[in-house]
C-alpha cells in the first residue's frame, strides 16, 4: 500500500462491469492498488450477458474475457466480488469504506472452481442471469469463465435452504468448501479516491402492459435477445422463441420502449437501442435466412463511430424493414403475437402478426444507486443517474473530491463511450494522487 | 406536391384556433404515430389522426378539415391514454369537428332527415344524444 | 354480509327504455346484497358525452346539475351505463379541480357544488363496498361451465387517472366478478378495444366492423357469452349482430348479457325477471344447455 503522509493512494472502484473493469486497470497499471467491488459473484457485468457487440460484431465475451483475467491476476488489483458498499466515512485521501461481504455458503479459500456442485445440484429455476430465457442453478457461477470462478448458493432456490434437504453439492465437493452456516460478514478498506461504476437496468417488464411484456412469453426484451443469441446461452446461440422453442420466421423489434415517453415512462433517449437493435436484427439474419426483421423507430441515432455504416448495411445487405413509428399495441392471437404500430412515411397503420417481439427497454439505473449516492455523498438526478460536477467540462468529477464517475451509471452509453469515460476517471484518480 | 412555409403560416390562426378549442399543444407532437397505430377505426380513416395533427401545424387547413379523420373518431380516447407526449388527441379530433360545426354556414355532419325508416327506433337514445353532440352544429 | 345502506342511483335515458334490463336486474340484485338504488329525482340527461373542447362550458352543465342534485341527497353516487359514468365522474373530477370552471358551472346552474360526491360504478359497490367473496356467498346456482368474456369497453377506463377502475392496460375486475359467479372468464385481446360508440349513428358501417372485430376475437378465445356493462356498447355488439350478419355471412351469432343480469341469475332471481327479451340474441338456448334455467 503506497501512503505518503496521510494520503492514502489506494483507490476503490464499485462495480465490476467494463467500466469498472477498465478503471481498475488503468490505476492497477500506473502502479497504484484497487479495491474492486462488485455486488455480483464475478465481475464482466452487463457486457458479460451479451453475445456480440456492435458495430463490430466482435463476441462479447471473447473481447471482455481476457480483461476480466487481466483483473483478476493483476497484482495491483484486490477482487471483493459478492459484496457490497455498506458505508462511506472520511474525505479525499482517506476514506473508510465498511464492506459487507455477502455469505456465498461456500467457503472460496478451499473452493477449486471444479464445477461438480452445479453439475449436480437437482434445483432448476429461470435464471436471471439468461433473462428468464433458461434455467438456473441453486448454485452457480454467472459463467464458464467466471472471474473469480468460485460458486454462491442462492438460498431463494435452494432445496436445503427451503426445505432442509438436499444436501448433494456438500456431498459432491471434493474438498468440503460447502458451508451451509456462512453468515455475511463485514471488512473495511482505506482508500484515498473512489469511482463509482455501477451501471444499470432495464426498466422493469411489468410496466408495459399495452405490450403484453411479461405474460406473453414471445415478447422479451434486449438482454433477453443477448442471452438467446449468446452461444453460452440457454439455446447456446440458436434464436428459439421461448414459448414452443420454434424458430421465428417474423420478428418484430421495437425502439426506444419506455424511452423518449416522458408522459408514460423515462423522457430520455436511452442511447444504445438504435445500435443494438439494428445489431440484433441483424445477427437474427445470420441465423434464420429466410426470416423477417422489422424494426419499429423514431429516429435512428447512430453518432459513433461506423455506427451509421452499420445501420446501413443492415438495411441494404440483410433486408431488414424500418418502419417508422411507434407501436400502440401488441397482443396474443392464435399462438402468434400481433403488433399493431404504424408506418408514419406512408401514414398507414401496420399489422404484423409475429412469431416473436423484441423490446428495446428503457435503460434506468440499477436499483441501489440511489442509496450509494447517499452513502457517498454526492447526487443523483430525479431518475436516479449519477449527476456530475459539471454536465459539459466536468463529466468524470462528482461535487465531492475524491469520488468519480464511470460508464451508466452517469447516464446510458454503449461500451466505448462507457469505457472511455472510465479511462477519464482513472486519468483523474491518478492526477490526485500524483498531486499529493 | 409543396408547401411554402412562412413563420406566419407556422404559427397560423387555424392552428391556434384548434390548439384553444382542444387545449392542447401541437408542438409537443413528434410524429411518432402511436395514436394511429392503436386508433380502432383507422381502417376506415383517410389519413391518421397524427397526420391530420400534422396538416394542422403547417397550416394546411383545407387539408386537415377535408378528410374524414376526425369524424370516424369515436372518442375512445385509445391514443390520448397511449400518447407519450402527453397529448390528448380526442381533444384535438373534437376541436377539429368544432372548427368546422361553429361556422356560420351552420352545416350538419349527418342529416337526421336522411335516417332510414325505423333507424330511430333502433337505435338507443344514448348513441343519439352523444351522435348528435358530435355531429350536429 | 355488510350493513344495508342506500346509493344514489342515475339510471341515465336509455336505462328507462332499451336497457330496462339493466335498470331492473341491477335493483333486483341490490335488494338481496342488502342495498337499496335510490333514484334521484327529477334526473336529467347526462349529456352522453364527456365535453372534449374545453371551452364548452354548456355541456358540462346537465352532469354538474345531477351532481349537484345528488349531492343535497346524500354522498355516494352510482350509475349503470359506462358512458353515463364516465360523463358524471369526469365532470366531479373537473368541478372538484378547476376553480375557474366550478365557479362558472354553478353560476350556470345557480347551485353551489364543490365536487365532493363519491361517484362509483355499480361494479366498483360490488367490488369495493360489499366484495366479490360475500357476493360468491350469495350465489345459489353458480354459472359452471359458462365461457364468459368480459367486455370492458371504453369509458370504464380511460382516461387512466381520472376514472381509476382498474389496472390501466389489464384491467381484471370484471373477470374477478365473473368468478364470482362461477363463470369462466374467457381473456380476449379486444376487450378493451372500442366498440364504436356513436358511430353507429355517423358511419354505422364503422361501428359494425367494430362489433365484429371485438365478438370475433372474443368468439375465438373460446367464449359462449359476452358481457357487457354499456347499453351503447350492448347495441354496438349485440343489435348490430343483424348488420355484422349481413356483411359476414358466416359469422355466428353469440349472446351478449349485461353483467346485472348474470348476477340475477346467479344469486337465483327466476330468469323470466331477468329481461332477457330484450337482448337481441336470444341467449335462454344456451341458458338452458348449460343448465342454468
Amino acid at each position: 500500500m503506497k501512503e505518503n503522509g496521510k494520503f492514502i493512494k489506494r483507490a476503490m472502484v464499485i462495480g465490476g462491469g467494463i467500466a469498472g473493469i477498465s478503471a481498475s486497470i488503468d490505476i492497477g497499471n500506473a502502479g497504484y492498488d484497487v479495491v474492486l467491488v462488485e455486488k455480483l459473484p464475478s465481475i464482466g457485468g452487463r457486457m458479460l450477458q451479451l453475445s456480440e457487440t456492435f458495430p463490430t460484431l466482435d463476441c462479447a465475451q471473447c473481447t471482455l474475457t481476457p480483461k476480466t483475467v487481466e483483473t483478476g491476476q493483476h497484482p495491483h488489483i484486490k477482487l471483493l466480488t459478492y459484496s457490497e458498499v455498506d458505508r462511506v466515512e472520511g474525505k479525499a485521501g482517506n476514506f473508510t469504506v465498511k464492506i459487507r461481504r455477502k455469505a456465498a455458503y461456500v467457503d472460496w479459500e478451499k473452493c477449486t472452481g471444479c464445477g461438480l456442485c452445479q453439475e449436480k445440484c437437482p434445483s432448476k429455476k429461470p435464471s436471471e442471469f439468461d433473462r428468464g430465457m433458461g434455467m438456473g442453478k441453486a448454485i452457480y457461477t454467472l459463467s464458464p469463465q467466471a472471474v473469480p470462478n468460485k460458486p454462491v448458493i442462492n438460498p431463494s432456490n435452494c432445496r436445503y435452504f427451503l426445505e432442509k434437504k438436499c444436501r448433494v453439492c456438500e456431498k459432491v465437493c471434493p474438498v468440503g468448501a460447502i458451508d451451509y452456516e456462512q453468515q455475511d460478514r463485514f471488512v473495511e478498506e482505506r482508500v484515498g479516491a473512489i469511482i463509482t461504476a455501477v451501471g444499470i437496468d432495464l426498466i422493469p417488464k411489468e410496466t408495459f402492459g399495452e405490450y403484453g411484456y411479461g405474460t406473453i412469453p414471445d415478447v422479451i426484451d434486449g438482454l433477453a435477445f443477448e442471452r438467446l443469441n449468446s452461444a453460452s446461452g440457454p439455446t447456446t446461440g440458436a434464436i428459439r422463441r421461448p414459448s414452443d422453442g420454434k424458430v421465428p420466421k417474423e420478428v418484430v423489434f421495437i425502439q426506444c420502449t419506455g424511452s423518449r415517453d416522458p408522459e408514460r415512462y423515462m423522457p430520455y433517449c436511452s442511447r444504445v437501442c438504435c445500435m443494438y437493435t439494428a445489431k440484433h436484427a441483424r445477427l437474427y439474419k445470420h441465423k434464420v435466412h429466410d426470416g423477417q426483421a422489422y424494426i419499429f423507430y423514431m429516429d435512428i441515432r447512430s453518432t459513433g463511430k461506423g455506427y451509421e455504416e452499420f445501420i446501413q448495411q443492415g438495411m441494404e445487405e440483410e433486408g431488414i424493414l424500418y418502419l417508422r413509428g411507434r407501436v400502440s399495441r401488441i397482443f396474443r392471437d392464435d399462438g402468434r403475437v400481433v403488433v399493431w404500430g404504424v408506418d408514419t412515411l406512408t401514414g398507414k397503420k401496420v399489422e404484423i402478426s409475429a412469431d416473436m417481439v423484441v423490446l428495446a427497454t428503457a435503460i434506468i439505473p440499477q436499483g441501489g444507486t440511489k442509496g450509494l449516492a447517499q452513502k457517498l455523498g454526492i447526487n443523483t438526478d430525479e431518475y436516479g443517474f449519477f449527476t456530475e460536477a459539471e454536465r459539459k467540462l466536468r463529466p468524470v468529477e462528482t461535487n465531492v473530491e475524491g469520488i468519480y464517475l464511470a460508464g451508466c451509471a452517469q447516464g446510458p452509453k454503449d461500451i466505448a463511450d462507457a469505457v472511455a469515460h472510465a479511462n477519464g476517471a482513472a486519468s483523474k484518480v491518478q492526477g490526485l494522487f500524483a498531486k499529493h | 406536391m409543396k408547401i411554402e412555409l412562412t413563420r406566419q403560416k407556422v404559427h397560423n390562426e387555424f392552428a391556434k384556433k384548434v390548439e384553444l378549442i382542444s387545449g392542447q399543444n401541437l408542438f409537443a407532437c413528434y410524429q411518432c404515430g402511436n395514436c394511429t397505430a392503436g386508433c380502432p377505426v383507422a381502417f376506415a380513416m383517410e389519413v391518421g389522426p397524427h397526420e391530420v395533427i400534422r396538416y394542422t401545424l403547417l397550416g394546411l387547413e383545407e387539408e386537415a378539415l377535408g378528410v374524414n379523420t376526425f369524424w370516424l373518431c369515436a372518442s375512445c380516447l385509445q391514443c390520448t391514454s397511449r400518447c407519450p407526449k402527453g397529448i390528448d388527441i380526442a381533444r384535438v379530433m373534437d376541436a377539429l369537428r368544432m372548427v368546422i360545426l361553429r361556422k356560420k354556414d351552420r352545416k350538419d355532419h349527418i342529416q337526421i332527415s336522411e335516417f332510414q325508416e325505423g333507424f330511430l327506433e333502433r337505435v338507443p337514445q344514448i348513441a343519439f344524444i352523444s351522435g348528435f353532440r358530435k355531429f350536429l352544429s | 354480509m355488510g350493513s344495508i345502506m342506500d346509493y344514489l342511483y342515475f339510471p341515465g335515458c336509455t336505462l328507462y327504455t332499451k336497457a330496462k334490463n339493466l335498470d331492473q336486474t341491477a335493483r333486483n340484485c341490490s335488494l338481496l346484497l342488502g342495498f337499496e338504488l335510490k333514484e334521484l329525482p327529477n334526473w336529467t340527461c347526462c349529456g352522453a358525452t364527456f365535453p372534449l373542447a374545453t371551452d364548452n362550458i354548456m355541456a358540462l352543465l346537465p352532469p354538474s346539475r345531477i351532481l349537484a342534485r345528488a349531492r343535497q341527497e346524500g354522498t355516494t353516487l352510482t350509475t349503470l351505463c359506462a358512458i353515463c359514468f364516465n360523463v358524471i365522474k369526469r365532470t366531479n373530477r373537473l368541478i372538484q379541480n378547476d376553480g375557474e370552471k366550478r365557479e362558472k358551472i354553478n353560476n350556470f346552474i345557480e347551485m353551489n357544488y364543490q365536487g365532493d360526491l363519491r361517484v362509483l360504478h355499480y361494479l366498483e359497490i360490488l367490488k369495493q363496498e360489499i366484495g366479490f367473496p360475500q357476493i360468491k356467498e350469495r350465489v345459489r346456482k353458480p354459472l359452471a361451465g359458462l365461457k364468459a368474456a368480459a367486455y370492458y369497453g371504453c369509458m370504464l377506463l380511460r382516461p387512466f387517472d381520472e376514472m381509476g377502475f382498474d389496472d390501466k392496460e389489464r384491467p381484471t375486475l370484471f373477470e374477478e366478478f365473473l368468478e364470482a359467479m362461477g363463470a369462466e372468464p374467457v381473456d380476449f385481446p379486444y376487450k378493451i378495444e372500442c366498440c364504436g360508440s356513436f358511430q353507429s349513428v355517423g358511419s354505422p358501417e364503422v361501428a359494425t366492423e367494430c362489433g365484429y372485430k371485438i365478438l370475433g376475437s372474443a368468439i375465438k378465445n373460446g367464449a359462449e357469452v359476452v358481457v357487457s356493462t354499456c347499453p351503447m356498447c350492448t347495441f354496438n355488439i349485440d343489435h348490430k349482430q343483424s348488420d355484422i350478419k349481413q356483411k359476414y355471412l358466416d359469422f355466428k351469432s353469440i349472446p351478449v348479457l349485461y353483467f346485472t343480469q348474470l348476477l340475477g341469475m346467479a344469486m337465483g332471481l327466476d330468469y323470466q325477471t331477468l329481461g332477457f327479451e330484450q337482448n337481441f340474441v336470444d341467449p335462454l338456448p344456451l341458458l338452458k344447455e348449460k343448465g342454468f334455467i
